[in-house]
């Protein structure tokens, strides 16, 4: 029972990074209609850039700070410049282009900051909670990960429904022709969806990377679980994501739980999730209509 | 005449209007795959296709072994590495440039193969090498017939997410079962000896002395020469036709009776069995099949070789097989040259080809085989308006 409880936990607080991963993948696929293969590879960009701050001496607030207004940056520059030129154009010339961003910037990082392993600091404990006479597997940092993504969420529910700049934003995806004739700049509201997913993307690697070792292909997995965990919500939906965050997370924590040997199927286990799920329900499990033809 | 202009316009009309033409236009990364049609009437070559083919691959065979013969042996590993990317980008030419279905699981695929042949390969009696291979085609074909079931129902980015899980999920399962399939370490393959006749060919050519690495190049030009020739004769066929259909009019080609699924994954299938092919080829050339050969960045580097070449075409596919081979030394050398140590000096290949794609996609989507024939028809159409108008 207590095992259990355990890998709850840890599937949970898993699912919780998976869920903001996803989000930023929806953020973008919502407003420009493209999955973004290089969010992996961008948030491994700023949690390199975070690991030399701290490494230099600096604090993990100052260098948490830092990473996500370098990925702000790093998805508005990518955006206007190797994007706009192929949104709207044919979906593999799209998917293409991230993939190079995708293979670029990993590459970039390891010439930058070497291909070595480097353990990376967590702000709080790695020690579980103590519960009456047992210790749980919910420790200080998985509390700080799990309310880190939920403030992040909250700020975005706040940013689109209660601002003018968010509803702009909500406008441009839904219909970029009309909302240009109303006088909405579309364009810099791509840049800004970037932008802003760019940053979620950046937290979620910032916060998977804590107590563990970062290398620059670290986030491959990663990219992985949050298209899973994206599709499973349905691409198209915020809700979606994050319950699909979740339900990806509690899953692969049991296979590697409960399988002999299961950490090593973790990545075949996204694989076969996937599929099941691309093939019986495209459109994700919270599909309203039938599934769009991207 | 508006037969001949049709290519150029619709890449005109692509880059200068962007969102319209998406829906009607041609993908345009594939309109290069569209092979001239009239161009052909002044060709000094065959009118049919087959012999056409035939004699290409004859050309094609001589000038193996002349290339192989006149380069010193470090050329000639390079040129064993050459063949099964070649291969491989051969396959994913044939799904991405002619049925516009992209796939970042070839590198998987490849696995497959390779690891099939390494298990055949370490029995006490190994069979022949052609069966062999053959196993390795088989098994790859199964693994991709699945995922094409899959993949049938699924565009542009679903399609690359899946795959990419593929990519990134299946070199798990060598860790897994790590005592059939010796986990990180991976497994060593025994490659078999050259034939004798082989030995005696070589001296009979150039009196070279017929290595071990000289036999699995001309192993691999084999596999490749034959792989090309069908491939070609696939892509000219009723099903290379059908296949363009599906990819570029999906409605009309369902209209007109075609099952778009069955004939997705039938690409997904015969690209597979290139990859199984090219993974064989590979653990016989590299001597080992081990999941860090097979990384996402083999399957993206595939990818880059399809695309910079122009996808759809075999040519490119080969040219940009070349860049994947003699690109990394030259890099290498370069990066070492600024400074940088070899790990990172081996980190510009990668950082190349994800530049070279990115670019690639914003000026010329149809590659250079692509770009370039589409030049040379611009120019042939205007010099026959210009020769109509004046007469």
């Amino acid at each position: 029972m207590q095992y259990f409880v355990n890998v709850t936990l840890t599937g949970l607080t898993e699912g919780m990074v998976y869920s903001a991963f996803a989000l930023a993948l929806v953020l973008i696929w919502r407003s420009t209609r493209i999955v973004n293969f290089a969010q992996g590879s961008m948030a491994a960009a700023t949690t390199f850039i975070a690991l030399a701050l701290i490494q230099a001496g600096q604090s993990y607030w100052v260098a948490l700070i830092v990473a996500l207004l370098s990925g702000l940056l790093l998805g508005a520059i990518i955006e206007r410049v190797v994007i706009r030129p192929v949104e709207g154009g044919p979906e593999l010339n799209a998917v293409i282009v991230t993939l190079g961003l995708f293979v670029a910037i990993q590459a970039a990082i390891a010439i930058v900051f070497g291909s070595a392993f480097q353990s990376f600091p967590t702000p709080f404990g790695l020690e579980g909670f103590q519960v009456g006479d047992n210790r749980i597997a919910l420790t200080p940092n998985s509390v700080w990960v799990i309310a880190a993504v939920l403030v992040t969420m909250a700020l975005l529910v706040v940013l689109f429904r209660f601002t003018r700049i968010g509803l702009a934003m909500r406008a441009s995806a839904f219909g970029q022709e009309v909302a240009r004739l109303l006088g909405v700049r579309v364009g810099r509201m791509l840049t800004l969806g970037w932008a802003l997913a760019a940053v979620v993307g950046s937290l979620a690697g910032l916060l998977i990377a804590g107590g563990e070792f970062v290398y620059p292909a670290y986030m491959d997995s990663l990219i992985v679980f949050g298209f899973v965990a994206a599709v499973l919500g349905g691409l198209d939906s915020p809700i979606g994501a994050i319950v699909g965050g979740l339900i990806l997370g509690l899953a692969l924590s049991y296979v590697s739980g409960y399988v002999e040997r299961g950490s090593a199927l973790v990545n075949v286990a996204a694989l076969v999730i996937l599929m099941v799920v691309l093939l019986v329900r495209p459109g994700g499990l919270f599909a309203s209509s039938t599934a769009r033809r991207a | 005449m508006s037969d001949l202009q049709s290519p150029a316009n619709t890449t005109a009309e692509g880059r200068t209007t962007g969102s319209k033409t998406a829906e009607e236009a041609p993908t345009e990364a594939t309109a290069g795959a569209d092979q001239p049609t009239a161009s052909r009437r002044r060709s000094l070559l065959p009118q049919s296709t087959l012999l056409r083919h035939l004699l290409v691959l004859l050309l094609a065979a001589v000038g193996a072994v002349v290339l192989l013969e006149i380069t010193d042996p470090f050329t000639n590993s390079q040129l064993a590495t050459l063949t099964y990317y070649a291969i491989a980008a051969g396959g994913l030419t044939v799904l991405t440039g002619m049925n516009g279905q992209i796939s970042l699981g070839h590198g998987a695929l490849m696995a497959v193969g390779a690891y099939t042949t390494a298990l055949f390969l370490s029995a006490d009696e190994p069979l022949p090498l052609p069966l062999i291979l053959l196993a390795a085609i088989v098994t790859a074909t199964a693994v991709g017939a699945l995922v094409g079931v899959a993949a049938a129902r699924l565009h542009g980015p679903y399609l690359a997410g899946a795959t990419l899980a593929l990519a990134v999920g299946l070199p798990g399962l060598a860790i897994y079962f790590h005592d059939v399939l010796g986990g990180e370490q991976g497994m060593r393959v025994r490659a078999p000896r050259a034939p004798e006749a082989f030995e005696s060919f070589i001296s009979a050519v150039s009196g070279n002395s017929a290595t071990n690495t000289k036999w699995l190049a001309y192993l691999g030009a084999i596999c490749l020469l034959i792989t090309y020739f069908l491939l070609a004769n696939l892509i000219r066929s009723r099903i290379g036709r059908t296949w363009r259909a599906v990819r570029d009019q999906e409605v009309a080609a369902e209209l007109a009776g075609i099952n778009l699924g069955a004939w997705r994954v039938l690409a997904f299938v015969v690209s597979a069995a290139a990859a199984g092919l090219a993974g064989g080829v590979l653990a016989l050339v590299v001597r080992l099949a081990a999941p860090s050969g097979f990384t996402l960045v083999l399957s993206l580097a595939l990818l880059t070789a399809i695309v910079i070449g122009g996808l759809g075409s075999l040519l490119g596919a080969l040219l940009g097989s070349a860049l994947l081979v003699f690109l990394p030394p030259f890099v290498t050398d370069l990066g070492a040259g600024w400074g940088l140590d070899n790990t990172e000096a081996a980190q510009l290949a990668p950082f190349v080809y994800g530049v070279v794609l990115i670019v690639a996609m914003i000026f010329a989507p149809a590659g250079v085989v692509g770009t370039l024939r589409m030049r040379w028809l611009t120019r042939q159409a205007k010099r026959s308006a210009a020769q109509s108008s004046r007469g």
